[in-house]
């Protein structure tokens, strides 16, 4: 077995791993970390496949944010875990089936393209082909910044309505706090707030 | 030698793993939502695998933007969780009938 093919075997049953015991942990914290333990070795897969910039992007945005946003929610949250487990046991011989059927759907899929029925063909006259002599982030890179910039704008968009949308879901307002009224201060006028007096001499003011 | 049908073989796997474990932790939506994001990481390797396999780079840029959409999918979820919790208490899918006509 060469190099390439132990390394790939290797991060393919890592990920293989992380996958299933994020689904059968029967701790939820258990089952982030393992999440994060296949995201990391797919992370490997990709570096094998010479696509380095998915590959960082997977560490930094799922590992970095994604499983660490699920692991603050799982440990901030007081849920009893073993109550939701109840139908667990109830639960996996339909599971299983489906899981079957569906695995074995694939697998023909794969099967037919092994055995010659499909082929992969070629890229099409437009299309942005890989080339050796230029690195993949650059290259990627230079097609998102030109070809792509629109949609690269969009996922921009979709990010922030995100990120407002959480904020506006989750924030608290919170009472019996005195805050700054700007509209009152920017409408208050002199003859509203102040007067005049003509103040007699030797008698006390009233304030 | 490594080829395609390695990879396709891997993430229809790790797809089905997540098909299962929605299945299977039919209560607790933090699982599902985890077992979402591992559907999306098995979609991804698909796509990155053909890009790579068919010297076409536009299957890497969708993969991020696959990549975009599912952390905004884990925010808003994660925080749809947060704000049903405190009104309920739990988190079991099977309470969840507040929205209903």
């Amino acid at each position: 077995m060469t190099v390439a093919a132990f390394t790939f075997y290797a991060f393919a049953l890592t990920t293989l791993t992380g996958g299933l015991f994020t689904v059968i942990s029967r701790n939820p914290v258990h089952s982030v970390l393992w999440l994060i333990l296949a995201f990391l070795s797919s992370a490997g897969l990709f570096v094998i496949l010479g696509a380095e910039f998915i590959a960082m992007l997977l560490v930094i945005v799922y590992v970095g944010a994604v499983a660490v946003l699920f692991l603050f929610v799982v440990m901030m949250l007081d849920i009893d875990f073993a109550e939701l487990r109840a139908g667990f046991v109830k639960n996996v011989p339909l599971g299983l089936l489906l899981a079957v059927v569906l695995a074995a759907e694939l697998v023909l899929g794969i099967g037919a393209y092994q055995a010659g029925a499909v082929t992969l063909g070629t890229p099409e006259a437009g299309a942005a082909t890989v080339s050796a002599a230029v690195p993949n982030i650059e290259a990627i890179g230079g097609l998102l910044y030109s070809k792509y910039v629109f949609m690269f704008e969009t996922a921009g968009l979709i990010l922030l309505v995100a990120m407002v949308g959480a904020i506006v879901l989750t924030h608290r307002k919170s009472h019996g706090t005195r805050g700054q009224s700007i509209s009152s201060q920017v409408q208050r006028r002199p003859e509203d707030a102040t007067r005049n007096v003509n103040q007699p001499v030797g008698q006390g003011i009233e304030l | 030698m490594i080829g395609i049908e390695h990879y396709l073989v891997v993430s229809s796997i790790l797809f089905v793993m997540g098909v299962l474990g929605i299945f299977l932790n039919r209560k607790n939506v933090i699982i599902i939502l985890m077992a979402i994001e591992l559907i999306l990481l098995a979609v991804n390797i698909n796509l990155v695998a053909f890009s790579v396999f068919l010297g076409d780079l536009t299957g890497q840029i969708f993969a991020m933007f696959v990549l975009t959409v599912a952390a905004g999918e884990a925010a808003i979820g994660l925080a749809i969780l947060v704000i049903y919790f405190r009104g309920r208490g739990t988190i079991a899918v099977d309470d969840v009938n507040r929205m209903k006509g």
